[in-house]
């Protein structure tokens, strides 16, 4: 049951015809993994702790440095130096105290991966480089939890959701290759702060979707967009039988 | 046949499409990442080498082995890691 204040709080969510209260209650129920707090995880973890999720676990290893204060909107001025996880974690808590939030500062890898994955209902992945996505990827396989991947540089951004436990493709079933640290880099390439605000809002958007059950998701979908000219598509994906990181699910 | 590009990948080929006579049509999605790399710039070459760039055959990805025919919609799209 929702409270009096809830029901007030989240009231222009829940006026929207077919979002129901019992949406309302599984956002409230639901813990979610953040990894990354930067220019996708900023408004992706504030949108989810705004429309009421119950309980992010924010990772990120990183440091706020100055080049990241025009895309990364939770960390500010007074931030440089200080952890992402340990800003992002601040903000969010300091303006939405009905969601719990922790924070993992250190790289997440091993076996604090997996445990945080086993953790969470659903794992919003809005790290920077390869080596971390496949990780994730394998880490969600492995506890069956659906798993939900931006990626944005210069002013291009991609959107999707990986359910192997759905029936659904895996991330290395659209990217196969494994070994490259970076495909397109915010760091090498550059990137329009708002291009990756899109793209976190988006992937904000689609964790609500995958949650609650709202909407059409991008479950086995690619979402490509070119914010210079607007373009977008959206391409199925289907699980690769030869893929090594799921083909040998049942 | 008109292979598209998206994103980067068409900046790289300065047009949106490339055209391949439909009697050209190459047999699958392999032949026709070689047949695009002998006849696209060096830069846009070696990206179709990535196999991570991953090509759509009718809105859906396809594998290397997927047999293409003159028809079909075909277009290929970079991959991205930033955040």
């Amino acid at each position: 049951m929702l409270s009096d204040r809830e029901l007030e709080q989240y009231s222009r969510q829940l006026m929207l015809p077919d979002f129901r209260l019992e949406y309302q209650e599984r956002l409230r129920a639901s813990w979610v993994l953040v990894v990354g707090c930067g220019g996708l995880g900023s408004p992706l973890a504030i949108y989810l702790a705004a429309a009421g999720v119950g309980r992010l676990i924010l990772a990120d290893g990183d440091t706020v440095e100055r080049t990241n204060l025009h895309r990364q909107i939770l960390h500010g001025e007074a931030d440089i130096g200080r952890s992402k996880a340990a800003s992002a974690a601040a903000l969010i808590g300091a303006h939405y105290p009905d969601c719990r939030v922790s924070q993992f500062t250190e790289k997440l890898q091993g076996e604090a991966l997996n445990q945080a994955v086993a953790s969470v209902n659903l794992v919003a992945d809005g790290t920077d480089n390869y080596p971390t996505r496949f990780a994730l990827n394998r880490a969600c396989i492995r506890a069956r939890k659906p798993l939900v991947s931006a990626a944005a540089a210069r002013s291009e951004g991609q959107l999707a959701t990986f359910d192997v436990a759905g029936g659904g493709a895996c991330y290395r079933c659209l990217y196969p290759q494994e070994g490259a640290n970076a495909a397109l880099s915010c760091r090498d390439n550059g990137v329009l702060g708002p291009v990756v605000g899109v793209l976190g809002t988006l992937q904000a958007l689609e964790v609500i979707k995958v949650l609650t059950g709202w909407g059409d998701s991008l479950r086995s979908r690619v979402l490509m967009m070119d914010l210079r000219s607007y373009e977008q598509n959206i391409v199925q994906i289907a699980r690769r039988p030869d893929c090594p990181d799921c083909g040998d699910l049942d | 046949m008109k292979i598209l590009f998206f994103a980067r990948l068409r900046e790289l080929l300065g047009s949106d499409c490339f055209e391949i006579a439909d009697a050209d049509c190459p047999a699958d999605v392999a032949a026709l990442r070689a047949m695009l790399r002998l006849s696209v710039n060096a830069q846009l070459a070696e990206s179709l080498a990535d196999p991570n760039v991953f090509c759509a055959v009718n809105q859906k990805v396809a594998g290397e082995d997927q047999t293409l025919k003159s028809s079909d919609e075909v277009a290929f799209f970079p991959p991205m890691t930033g955040g």
